[in-house]
C-alpha cells in the first residue's frame, strides 16, 4: 500500500547539517518531533496489517462454513460475493451524493468567493463549515424522522412521470427509506468538503486573468466561465473525490435511514433493494459470532482499500496541480 | 488604423462601433442573469438543511431538555416511563473525548513541529502525504481498527472507554496535525531567526518562542478537532458499547457515549403501552433521542463558537 503513491512535492527548506548543537534536549526534542512522524506511518500501517490479520479467517473459510456459524451470511455465497452487492451500494450511495452535490458545491463556492459582499463572505463561508459541524447522527434522526416524510411525495411523483428511466423505477416505497433519500442526506453532509476546497482555488485564481478577461468585454458568468473554472478544474476534481472519499465511509445517515437490501440493483426509489459497506458494519456487528465479526471487518477492509486509494488519486492530484499551476 | 480614410467616412466608422458597443448583448447578458440566479439558488439550497435540520431538533428537544434529564441516568428506566435521562451518555463521552485529546495533541503538535521545523528529505514527504490520507479514513474503519488492537492486546471480550479514545485519536490527529502546522507556518522566520541570534537553542526557540506565538491558533484547531470528533457514533458503535448505568473508569466496561445513546433511543423505536397504563408515553424513546440530540449539538456548536473566538481575540497581529 505505501510503495503505491507518488511522494508529494513541498518546498524544502536548507537541508539539515549535523552541527555540534544537536545534542542533549535539541537532539532529544529533535528526535521525539521526528518519532511523532514516524509514528503516523506506524499507525496507518497498523490499521492495515491489524484489519488484514482479523479479517484472515473470513478470508480464508470457505462460505458455507461462515453461513453455518452467521445468520445473515448466504448459504451458498463466498465472501466475494457476498461483499460483492456491498461494494455496489456504497459506490451507487457515494455517486449519487457525489452528483448532488457537486454542482452545488460549485455554485456555493462561487457565491461566497465571487458574488457575495465582500463583508458577508467570510460569514457565509461560516455557515456553510456549520453543517459540517453537525454529528452525523444527528443527520441521520433527522433523515430518517423528519426528512424520509417530507420526500416521500417527491419520490412518488418521481416514480409515476420519470418511471421509464430505470434509475427511478417505480413504486416508491412509503415510507420513503430508500436509496435516494440517504444520498440526498450523504449530499448535504460531503457538501462543506467540496465546497471548501472549491473556495481555495477559486480565491487563488489569478486576479490579472479575471481583470483581463472583463476588460475584454466579458460578463462575470462569461469571465468565471473563461478564466476561473479552466484555473480550478483540477481543484474542483480533487474536491470532489475529497467528498467521495467522505461518502464511501458514511455509516450512521445510511443505517438511519435506508432500509437495506442486498441486490444489485438500480432502484433507488424502492426499498429493500441496496446496502452500503459501513451500514451494513453498524448494523450487523452487535450480535455477530467470531467468524460473522471476522466477515465484516474483512468487508471493512474493502471499504479501507476504497477509500484509501479515493484519497490517494485526490491528493496526488492536489499535488501535482500545487507543481503546474504558478499560482502560488 | 484608419489614416487613409477620408474625415466623412472616419465618422461612420466611428458612430458604428460606438453604436456597437452600446448594444446590449441580450443573450449573454441573459446568460449572465440566469447563472447569476443559479449561483445564488445554489447557496440558498445549502442553508436549507442547516437551517431545517437546527430547527427540527430544537423544536422536538426542547420540551425533555431539562436539569433531570441531564442528571439522570437510564439505569432501571423501562418500556414508556417518563423517566431516564443521560447523565451516563455525558460523562461517557466527555471521558473518552478527553482520552482521545490527551493522546492526539502531543502527537498531533509534535508532528507538526517535525514537518514544519526539522522536516527535509522522504520521510517528510511520506508523512505529510499519509497526513492528508489519513484524513480520509472511514469513521468505522477507525473503529474496527481499535477493536482489533485490543482484542490482539487483551483478548476477544474486551470493552472498554479506552478503545473509544483510540479510535476517536485515529480520526482526530490528521486533522490536529494540519491545523497545528498551518499555525506554525504562520509563524515569522524573523522571529526564529531573532533568537537563534541571541543563541538560543532550537529546541528552546520553537517551545518558547514558536509555539507561544501561534498558541491561540493551535488551541482553536484542538477544539475544531474535538467538536468534529465529539459527534462520532459509528466507531463508538464497534467499540465501546451500550450500557444503561453510570461508568466512570475509561479502563473498564462499557461506556455510553451521547451520539450511541441518540442512535440506541433511535432503534429502539416506539414504546409498547399497555390500555392500563397512565404514565406511558409512546414516543419516549423518540423524545430522548432528540433532546440528546440536541444536547449533542449545542456542545458542538459552543466549541466552535470558543474555538472561533479565541483565534479571533488571541491571535497573534503578525502584520499589524
Amino acid at each position: 500500500m505505501t510503495s503505491t503513491a507518488p511522494p508529494t512535492a513541498r518546498a524544502t527548506p536548507a537541508r539539515r547539517r549535523r552541527t555540534p548543537r544537536d545534542r542533549g534536549m535539541n537532539r532529544a526534542f529533535r528526535l521525539v518531533s521526528t518519532g511523532s512522524g514516524a509514528l503516523i506511518l506506524a499507525v496507518l500501517a497498523a490499521v492495515a496489517i491489524f484489519l488484514v490479520a482479523r479479517a484472515w479467517p473470513a478470508l480464508t473459510t470457505p462460505g458455507a462454513e461462515i453461513a453455518q456459524d452467521v445468520g445473515w451470511f448466504p448459504a451458498d455465497a463466498s465472501f466475494l460475493s457476498f461483499v460483492g452487492p456491498l461494494v455496489f451500494g456504497t459506490l451507487l450511495a457515494a455517486v449519487l451524493a457525489l452528483v448532488m452535490a457537486v454542482p452545488l458545491s460549485i455554485g456555493i463556492a462561487l457565491f461566497i468567493s465571487h458574488y457575495a459582499p465582500r463583508r458577508l463572505a467570510t460569514a457565509l463561508g461560516y455557515a456553510v463549515d456549520l453543517l459540517a459541524a453537525i454529528p452525523s447522527v444527528v443527520y441521520g434522526l433527522w433523515g430518517a424522522m423528519t426528512l424520509v416524510g417530507f420526500v416521500g411525495p417527491i419520490w412518488e411523483w418521481l416514480a409515476s412521470f420519470l418511471g421509464w428511466i430505470p434509475l427511478f423505477e417505480g413504486p416508491a416505497a412509503t415510507p420513503a427509506r430508500v436509496m435516494l433519500t440517504a444520498a440526498v442526506v450523504l449530499a448535504v453532509m460531503i457538501l462543506p468538503i467540496i465546497t471548501a476546497v472549491c473556495r481555495e482555488v477559486f480565491l487563488q485564481t489569478p486576479k490579472l486573468h479575471e481583470e483581463a478577461a472583463l476588460a475584454l468585454g466579458a460578463t462575470r458568468w462569461e469571465m468565471i466561465r473563461t478564466a476561473v473554472l479552466p484555473f480550478a478544474r483540477s481543484g474542483i476534481v480533487s474536491g470532489a473525490m475529497l467528498g467521495l472519499g467522505r461518502a464511501l465511509g458514511e455509516t450512521m445517515a445510511v443505517l438511519m435511514i435506508l432500509s437495506p437490501g442486498f441486490l444489485y440493483s438500480f432502484a433507488i426509489l424502492q426499498a429493500g433493494q441496496q446496502q452500503t459497506i459501513a451500514a451494513n458494519i453498524a448494523a450487523q456487528y452487535a450480535d455477530a459470532a467470531p467468524i460473522g465479526v471476522s466477515t465484516l471487518i474483512a468487508t471493512g477492509l474493502a471499504l479501507f482499500v476504497i477509500t484509501m486509494a479515493v484519497n490517494m488519486a485526490a491528493r496526488a492530484i492536489v499535488a501535482r496541480r500545487k507543481d503546474f499551476s504558478g499560482a502560488n | 488604423m484608419t489614416t487613409t480614410l477620408t474625415a466623412p467616412a472616419e465618422d461612420e466608422r466611428t458612430a458604428a462601433v460606438r453604436a456597437s458597443l452600446r448594444q446590449v448583448d441580450r443573450r449573454r447578458s441573459r446568460v449572465d442573469r440566469i447563472m447569476q440566479g443559479l449561483v445564488y439558488v445554489a447557496f440558498a439550497l445549502a442553508m436549507v438543511p442547516l437551517v431545517w435540520v437546527s430547527w427540527t431538533v430544537v423544536a422536538k428537544g426542547i420540551d425533555r431538555f431539562d436539569v433531570y434529564f441531564l442528571t439522570h441516568s437510564m439505569r432501571g428506566v423501562f418500556g414508556g416511563m417518563d423517566a431516564g435521562g443521560i447523565y451516563h451518555a455525558i460523562v461517557g463521552t466527555v471521558e473518552i473525548t478527553l482520552g482521545a485529546t490527551i493522546i492526539s495533541v502531543p502527537v498531533g503538535i509534535m508532528t507538526a513541529i517535525y514537518l514544519v521545523e526539522y522536516g527535509t528529505g522522504h520521510l517528510a514527504r511520506w508523512v505529510t502525504f499519509f497526513v492528508d490520507v489519513m484524513t480520509g479514513i472511514p469513521s468505522i474503519v477507525a473503529g474496527l481498527f481499535a477493536y482489533s488492537l485490543f482484542v490482539v492486546v487483551f483478548g476477544p471480550d474486551v470493552r472498554m472507554g479506552l478503545m473509544g479514545s483510540v479510535a476517536l485519536s485515529v480520526l482526530m490527529i490528521p486533522v490536529v496535525v494540519r491545523s497545528t502546522e498551518e499555525m506554525l507556518k504562520l509563524v515569522p522566520n524573523e522571529l526564529r531567526e531573532a533568537s537563534y541570534a541571541l543563541g538560543v537553542p532550537k529546541w528552546l526557540t520553537i517551545l518558547k518562542v514558536v509555539l507561544r506565538t501561534s498558541v491561540a491558533g493551535i488551541v482553536t484547531g484542538v477544539m475544531l478537532a474535538v467538536a468534529r470528533v465529539i459527534g462520532e457514533t459509528a466507531p463508538l458503535l464497534v467499540t465501546v458499547g451500550v450500557i444503561d448505568s453510570i461508568n466512570f473508569n475509561l479502563f473498564e466496561g462499557r461506556m455510553m457515549t451521547l451520539p450511541v445513546y441518540v442512535y440506541g433511543q433511535y432503534s429502539k423505536g416506539f414504546a409498547t403501552c399497555s390500555e392500563s397504563a397512565i404514565d406511558c408515553i409512546r414516543t419516549i424513546n423518540f423524545d430522548r433521542a432528540w433532546a440528546a440530540a440536541l444536547t449533542l449539538i449545542l456542545i458542538v456548536m459552543l466549541l466552535n463558537l470558543v474555538a472561533r473566538l479565541i483565534s479571533r481575540y488571541f491571535a497573534p497581529k503578525l502584520r499589524g
